[in-house]
């Protein structure tokens, strides 16, 4: 993507907090980001990092309480996705943003055809009728690659196998010629050979129409084979982002290093013992303070439990957010941060 | 480990079959089988894990499961330690439970919420040993620290644990009767990326110390050949290939491996965007009817004439390497005898 390209959707500092019995769980603590039109954002973390609750908050998708989203921006062509009332977000979510869910037994109705939920969006935001939606849902279903399109519109989502339905559910989220595509952890729930068709889909598809797509997940492997670019997140905090190769080639945060360390491969040599990351991820009842991850960092030291390492810029479009400086080999000196990418 | 004359056979699975009736009307009369597992035949050496790997629905579940005779199979034998454990009785089998132990994958599903940590791991030992009260927290204590799990954490309820330490919970359970064959059963597959390696290190060491023999099932085919010595590639019920872990990976030789491997995604970005990937194409046939001749044929990108007519027999194709694809020289009585060759 060459620079200066204006991004369809620009987050700035956006924390999200669920109130529960116990106390707040701050989720979401300041993350900024944009993608650009046409560009594939990868979006990696361990489950409870925040990046589904990123997403979700950004099109009013999380139920409140619990959830409410207690600061940011979230720009979508121009218009502050954060302040739009219910039926302005409802506009934006199919025409604007298209979003596919992990699980596709659960976000499919068993109760309608597949006909008839493809269409639903038709209806309802482009204002087509019985016909021209049914002719649609046919071409949509035939793009995603389902055999027998005509005849499997009135099927129920029961009688479809799993990548079916992941299918079926990207047709859905397609439906409107979206500007936007999120995709939270569209394959997770599907078996390799199924996920490699799916992968293969989503590239075909992303020649064919053109749009941005942010793909959730917490298989590195997926995100080296399909994004453009890679965010990082650990405790809802971007740690790294950057060009996918600069930072699955020179990693500049010793969480993404780990994390590319600690999952084997089957090609290539084999290692004698796993490297871990030791310890657990934190329960964040407060916002973070310090850095998140210095319980379990090889390189943290007395700076990281002061404070909380802003994201500086560490190469051309890659940022990280952490006070250790990998091509000195020694902490960055002590003096206030200067970048202006804010964590 | 495997290697070295000293290896014997600690399982050994022959001809296993368990299918699951399919019933319909009022009466439930029954109308055909899931062939869940159907003719599988393999061994594990003393002190090896044995990866068994396979998409959801090929049956690696059923077969551990069966395996353990926590099914009924339908025919075939298990041996352990030379005891047929299929034709045992009951109250015979309830004197071998000790000897034979699982890690179930769902450590939030196979943990009593209303039991302490102390009473889940002491439960075995109350079951099938006379140990006094203080024999057992000793022991308990002793268990916990060789999972690494904090004493001081015996007398709390698995909901103030993460997925991690309960599945840790789960395997000190599993080793408090001196166990000395383990189905592992996805034990990982709950578990995030950076707490599986956690797992899949302790278990390592734990084989290592108390010379445990792992039937590890799992759809993880790189932490499979992190974790396995021989592994066993399953589809629709059957194995396709068995051979141990390096020319397995190295030079996979049933299509459907081939296919299995290509599809697993490569961390590095410049390799992800040369490498050659073998898209299959649908989905996996229903188990209540398996295609005619090779279960693979609906969806093999090299499939033959033969391969829809005649099932192929796992065949020793290679040193230690089994391979059921007509591909490969298949014995010249074929299915006649209906015994097909042995893994090992």
């Amino acid at each position: 993507m060459p620079d200066g390209v204006r991004p369809v959707l620009d987050v700035r500092d956006l924390r999200t907090v669920f109130t529960t019995r116990n106390g707040e769980i701050h989720a979401v603590n300041g993350v900024s980001f944009d993608l650009r039109p046409g560009e594939l954002l990868g979006v990696v973390g361990e489950s409870g990092s925040g990046k589904s609750v990123t997403m979700m908050s950004l099109l009013g998708l999380l139920p409140s309480p619990p959830a409410r989203i207690c600061g940011g921006a979230a720009l979508f062509q121009g218009c502050d996705l954060l302040k739009m009332t219910p039926e302005e977000l409802r506009a934006v979510r199919g025409p604007g943003v298209g979003f596919i869910f992990q699980d596709p037994m659960t976000s499919l109705n068993p109760v309608f055809t597949v006909g008839y939920q493809i269409m639903e969006p038709l209806r309802a935001h482009l204002g087509m009728g019985g016909d021209q939606a049914r002719a649609r849902a046919r071409e949509l279903l035939e793009m995603v690659g389902i055999p027998d399109a005509g005849r499997r519109l009135k099927d129920y989502p029961h009688q479809f196998s799993g990548g079916m339905r992941q299918r079926v559910m990207i047709a859905i989220a397609l439906a409107c010629d979206p500007k936007v595509l999120i995709a939270d952890e569209p394959t997770t729930a599907l078996d390799v050979t199924i996920q490699a068709q799916i992968l293969e889909l989503v590239r075909e598809l992303r020649q064919k129409l053109g749009m941005a797509i942010v793909w959730i997940t917490h298989d590195l492997g997926v995100i080296a084979g399909i994004a453009d670019r890679v965010m990082v997140m650990y405790a809802g905090q971007v740690a790294e982002q950057g060009p996918v190769r600069a930072v699955f080639h020179d990693p500049r945060h010793p969480y993404t290093r780990a994390l590319l360390k600690t999952v084997p491969s089957v090609r290539g040599e084999r290692a004698a013992r796993l490297n871990v990351i030791q310890g657990q991820p934190p329960i964040l009842m407060a916002p973070p303070a310090a850095c998140p991850f210095r319980m379990r960092c090889p390189q943290a030291f007395a700076r990281c439990g002061r404070e909380n390492p802003l994201r500086r810029a560490v190469g051309p479009a890659h940022d990280a957010a952490c006070f250790w400086d990998y091509e000195a080999g020694a902490p960055l000196p002590d003096h206030p941060m200067t970048e202006g990418a804010h964590a | 480990m495997p290697d070295g004359a000293a290896a014997r056979p600690l399982v050994e699975v022959r001809n296993l079959r368990m299918y699951f009736p399919i019933t319909a009307g009022v009466f439930r009369r029954k109308i055909g089988d899931v062939k869940a597992v159907d003719n599988v035949t393999f061994t594990i050496m003393e002190g090896e894990t044995l990866g068994l790997v396979g998409e959801s629905g090929c049956g690696k579940s059923t077969c551990g499961r069966a395996i353990l005779r926590l099914y009924e199979p339908t025919s075939g034998s298990v041996l352990i330690g030379g005891q047929d454990i299929v034709a045992l009785k009951p109250r015979a089998l309830r004197d071998l439970r000790p000897r034979m132990q699982m890690v179930f994958q769902d450590p939030q599903a196979s943990l009593n919420p209303r039991m302490t940590v102390a009473s889940i791991i002491a439960e075995p030992l109350l079951e099938h040993t006379s140990m006094t009260a203080a024999q057992r927290q000793t022991r308990v204590h002793e268990l916990m620290d060789q999972v690494g799990l904090n004493r001081a954490f015996a007398d709390r309820y698995p909901h103030a644990f993460s997925g991690g330490q309960r599945q840790r919970i789960g395997i000190a359970r599993a080793l408090a009767l001196n166990p000395r064959f383990i189905v592992c059963d996805e034990p990982i597959a709950a578990l995030d990326v950076s707490i599986q390696a956690q797992v899949v290190n302790l278990l390592e060491e734990l084989q290592d110390s108390l010379g445990l023999t792992y039937l590890f099932i799992s759809h993880d085919l790189s932490m499979v050949r992190h974790i396995a010595d021989r592994v066993a590639v399953m589809y629709l019920g059957q194995i396709a290939e068995l051979s141990p872990r390096e020319p397995l990976f190295a030079r996979p030789l049933h299509p459907y491996t081939q296919a299995l491997l290509s599809a697993v995604p490569e961390h590095d970005p410049d390799l992800e965007a040369n490498r050659r990937r073998i898209i299959l194409k649908g989905d996996v046939p229903s188990p209540a009817n398996p295609p005619l001749g090779c279960n693979f044929c609906t969806r093999c990108p090299r499939v033959m004439e033969i391969c829809r007519r005649i099932e192929p027999v796992l065949t020793e194709v290679e040193p230690g390497r089994h391979v059921a694809c007509h591909l490969y020289p298949q014995p010249d009585s074929g299915r006649a005898n209906g015994a097909p060759t042995r893994g090992q």
